[in-house]
């Protein structure tokens, strides 16, 4: 049995940093950061995101593949050459750890969409188009998965402890200047490499901890929009929401934030009127997209880390400075493991969240 | 031939208990009970009028024969009104056990009912709903519960929220940025708030009586939901409360006028109801008294027979123009509801009134009741709200326009648990009206059609109306709304939920147990045993 077969509610470890000057360091602060909450995990999932790894391949969507049979390659790679310009396609590099069983073959593309329109009709941008072709790739071609698909950043992820799938990639030898890590605790083995985490769609990526106890309405909501729930898990909801509000309806980011962990009503009822109708509005017309239960999430896209905790606070959630760097965490130990001397840290509130950017006029 | 109906309860007075107040006497609207008068009374009219009989008199008095209550057992319809009241405790009422001659095919009731129309020639009418044993899917469902990988949250102790809103909404919001932060751009359609998601369906002044709907007006006006006029108009002694109160317009369009209209929170179209799909209402001229006639704008004692159908709607554009002609009439304020009853196309019906601009729809299902409807109708037409629910809720998202309307979902929700399942399965809000009956002491008689209600309910009888306290029926309403509130907060927390639209549609948290594989595909649940 695999991911998507079945739902398979875990117990998590996040961490996240970003440099908000854009500076880029490699991935080894990530990982003393995760490995610190070992007990977090249990071995059978750990994965990273970096943002501004591929910055001589800027403009191009990075997609990282892995391959269950040649077969299966040969089919996605004709699928690639059919619908996009691959401008570079390559093996993930890859060294040797312990720890990490039998893994799946790894590869990544660097591809530019070539048309307008998917089998379904016209889509409205690149961004469509990508995600689209990645739907259809993970869902029609049995044995290949596609788990990065975004620009100038990538998904690295396996079954194992995170400190050896980052040893297993090399990270190391990666600069970015944003990473989030996760580590997972499943209640069963899925063995599946395509199920460890982080999710990433397009250039968003998201870790969580926690399960989402609304996830049966928030499938079905989603599945409204021509969302395909792949993998059943609150991670790709969460990632889809999201899409769907924010990029797709353009709701202002601090307010997708907003519904999906909303606020009270009796905390509404005490907001000023533009707050009320705003609020009641949100609540209303997506009240399908509230995330209910026990979660911290890290959600980063481009350029932006946000840190999001649950309604009542069932979960864990912590966020630090030094510096120009944010800090995100299951624990706080995560966070001084990194940066021992914390110029401050706090707790996020239930049902807040914490949006670290970069600042004004950085590009990566 | 009638005379040899047997009858169906058997009225038991034990003698040695009762007091002879004579209270089930005087109060069985149904004539039911009688006294016979004892020796003594017999003995002192003869001291009255003569002695011719003295002797027999006197052998009576030796055997000490008092006056006694005496029952026409045929009459009784089991209302328990005096069981109720009967001081002494001293009234019970069993089924006439008299036994048939046992048949699969052809049960008493069959046979009765033959016999009935045999010697009337007419319809057999009955009222609530529909009590064959059709299979009930509710009782078929169960919900999930938290267990370790997320824990339950505790409505004691956290916030745990119920609020909802009737309206169309649209699909995505539009802002634009002001100086204290983010306005919203986009306008929405008009709503209505409850403060928990139940509602109080359409039950006319005419089926019930004005006490019923005063009670019903203001549990709904405490507790922040809503009640329904039903077909009959709204009575000025409702005025109070008419912004807690859905104005319906019905076929009959009785008491629909600008100000009736206007007066409301929502305006509803009726088209059908579960109890009898298809066929239009009766309300015989016996119950039309002065309030009535006020109230329906008909003259006193004439029958109020609304059609079938609407004769100005005979396809769904003309609904349209109907629900539009409605907004217009209330400016575009108030949101317009279209009830139907569960038919087997319920899906695309659904659809088709969500794209005739319905903001609500309300569906009631073949267990829904009704003050008086044809026997043959009301237990053989129209299919399960469950099931209705489920295609309808399903449709609409296929179709991406869920939002458009709000769904309540109506016919016989018996507890909290139905609420769930209900909600669970797609449903906004839930409409109690047959739970509403019983909490002001309707005994599910099905006699409403006979105008004699001994619970001052289904009766426009001043002395029977005069029964039912509206300010105590209103406490007994608001205390099961209450109840129900408590216990769907309960519900929620144990589903790991702290509010009820994490719960509205999600059917993942609902499994069935001992469905076939056709119903749980209806239904979108898995079986009981299959995780998530
Ligand atoms: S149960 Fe109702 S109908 Fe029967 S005798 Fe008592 S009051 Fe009359
Ligand atoms: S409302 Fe009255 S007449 Fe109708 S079922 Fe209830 S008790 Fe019987």
């Amino acid at each position: 049995m695999r991911e998507g077969m079945v739902r398979i509610p875990s117990g998590c470890a996040i961490s996240g940093i970003i440099s908000t000057k854009g500076i880029r360091f490699n991935g080894e602060a990530i990982n003393r950061s995760i490995a610190c909450m070992h007990e977090r995990s249990n071995g059978l999932g750990g994965g990273f995101v970096a943002y501004g790894i591929y910055p001589e391949y800027r403009d191009l969507y990075a997609l990282h593949l892995m391959y269950e049979t040649p077969q299966a390659r040969g089919e996605t790679e004709e699928y690639l050459h059919k619908h996009f310009t691959v401008h570079q396609a390559e093996l993930i590099p890859t060294g040797n750890a312990t720890g990490i069983g039998e893994a799946p073959a790894l590869w990544r593309y660097f591809v530019r969409p070539e048309r307008k329109e998917t089998e379904n009709g016209p889509v409205r941008d690149n961004d469509d188009y990508v995600t689209a072709s990645v739907m259809t790739i993970n869902s029609r071609i049995h044995g290949a998965f596609v788990f990065s698909s975004g620009r100038n950043m990538g998904v690295f992820k396996g079954v194992g402890y995170p400190e050896d799938i980052a040893r297993f990639f090399r990270l190391e030898e990666y600069e970015g200047y944003m990473w989030v890590a996760h580590g997972r605790f499943p209640t069963n083995t899925p063995g599946w490499w395509g199920g460890a985490h982080p999710l990433g769609v397009l250039d968003w990526s998201v870790v969580h901890n926690g399960e989402v106890s609304s996830y049966g309405i928030n499938k079905r909501y989603l599945e409204m929009f021509a969302y395909r729930l792949e993998l059943q898990t609150d991670t790709e909801v969460i990632a889809y929401l999201f899409d769907l509000l924010h990029r797709r309806h353009g709701v202002p980011l601090d307010l997708v934030c907003r519904t999906l962990t909303a606020p009270f009503w009796k905390d509404i009822d005490r907001g000023d009127e533009r707050e009320r109708e705003v609020y009641t509005a949100l609540r209303r017309v997506y009240g399908s997209a509230m995330l209910n239960g026990p979660f911290s999430v890290i959600v980063a896209f481009n350029g932006t880390m946000i840190g999001l905790n649950d309604r009542i606070k069932l979960r864990p959630m912590v966020c630090g400075r030094k510096d120009h760097f944010t800090l995100m965490g299951s624990e706080e130990s995560a966070l001084r493991e990194v940066a021992g001397d914390l110029d401050e840290v706090w707790h996020i509130r239930a049902g807040e969240r914490f949006i670290a950017r970069l600042e004004e006029g950085v590009t990566v | 031939m009638r005379n040899y109906l047997p009858p169906e309860y058997i009225v038991h007075i034990d003698q040695d208990r009762c007091r002879r107040c004579g209270e089930c006497v005087r109060t069985c609207a149904f004539g039911t009970l009688r006294f016979e008068h004892g020796a003594w009374r017999q003995a002192m009219s003869v001291f009255q009028h003569g002695r011719d009989d003295l002797e027999r008199v006197f052998d009576r008095i030796r055997d000490n024969v008092p006056d006694r209550v005496a029952a026409d057992n045929k009459k009784c319809v089991q209302c328990h009104y005096c069981v109720a009241h009967c001081p002494e405790g001293a009234i019970s009422i069993q089924p006439n056990p008299l036994a048939y001659r046992g048949n699969h095919h052809w049960e008493p009731h069959h046979l009765k009912n033959i016999w009935l129309q045999a010697e009337t020639g007419g319809m057999v009418l009955t009222g609530s709903g529909n009590d064959k044993a059709y299979f009930s899917y509710f009782d078929h469902m169960v919900l999930d519960a938290c267990q370790v990988t997320n824990p339950s949250i505790d409505p004691l102790r956290e916030p745990m929220e119920l609020r909802t809103y009737l309206g169309s909404l649209p699909d995505a919001l539009e802002f634009e940025s002001g100086p204290e932060g983010p306005v919203l751009k986009t306008r929405l359609a008009p709503s209505v708030r409850l403060d928990t998601p139940l509602v109080f369906p359409a039950m006319s002044y005419g089926a019930i009586s004005l006490n019923a709907q005063k009670a019903l007006a203001k549990a709904a006006v405490s507790c922040g939901i809503l009640m329904n006029t039903g077909e009959g108009g709204m009575h000025e002694d409702l005025y109070p409360y008419a912004h807690r109160m859905v104005v319906q317009v019905a076929s009959g369009r009785f008491g629909v006028n600008p100000g009736y209209l206007r007066r409301g929170a929502v305006v509803e179209i009726k088209i059908g109801q579960g109890a009898k799909p298809g066929i239009g209402g009766h309300l015989p001229g016996e119950k039309v008294d002065e309030g009535v006639s006020q109230t329906r704008m008909i003259p006193v004692g004439s029958d109020a027979l609304s059609p079938a159908p609407h004769h100005d709607i005979y396809s769904i554009e003309d609904l349209s123009q109907l629900i539009f002609a409605l907004k217009e009439a209330t400016e575009y304020t108030k949101p317009v509801s279209v009830k139907i009853a569960a038919v087997h196309n319920v899906a695309a019906i659904a659809s088709g009134i969500a794209r005739a601009g319905a903001d609500i729809i309300t569906i009631d299902g073949f267990r829904g009741g009704t003050g008086a409807t044809p026997l043959a109708i009301r237990d053989h037409v129209g299919i399960p709200i469950e099931m209705a629910l489920a295609a309808v809720d399903d449709r609409l998202r296929r179709e991406g326009i869920r939002n458009r309307v709000s769904l309540v979902a109506s016919g016989g929700i018996r507890h909290s648990g139905d609420v769930a399942k209900a909600i669970a399965l797609g449903a906004d809000a839930v409409a109690i009206g047959t739970a509403a009956l019983i909490a002001m002491g309707c005994r599910l008689c099905q006699k409403c059609y006979t105008g004699n209600c001994n619970w001052g309910i289904a009766t426009q009888k001043p002395e029977l109306t005069a029964r039912l306290d509206p300010d105590r029926a209103a406490e007994n309403l608001a205390n099961l709304i209450r109840g129900w509130s408590l216990e769907l907060k309960e519900i929620l927390g144990a589903l790991g939920l702290n509010s009820v639209e994490s719960l509205r549609g999600s059917r993942l948290r609902l499994r069935g147990v001992g469905l076939s594989d056709a119903d749980l595909q209806v239904l979108g649940i898995r079986n009981a045993g299959v995780g998530a």
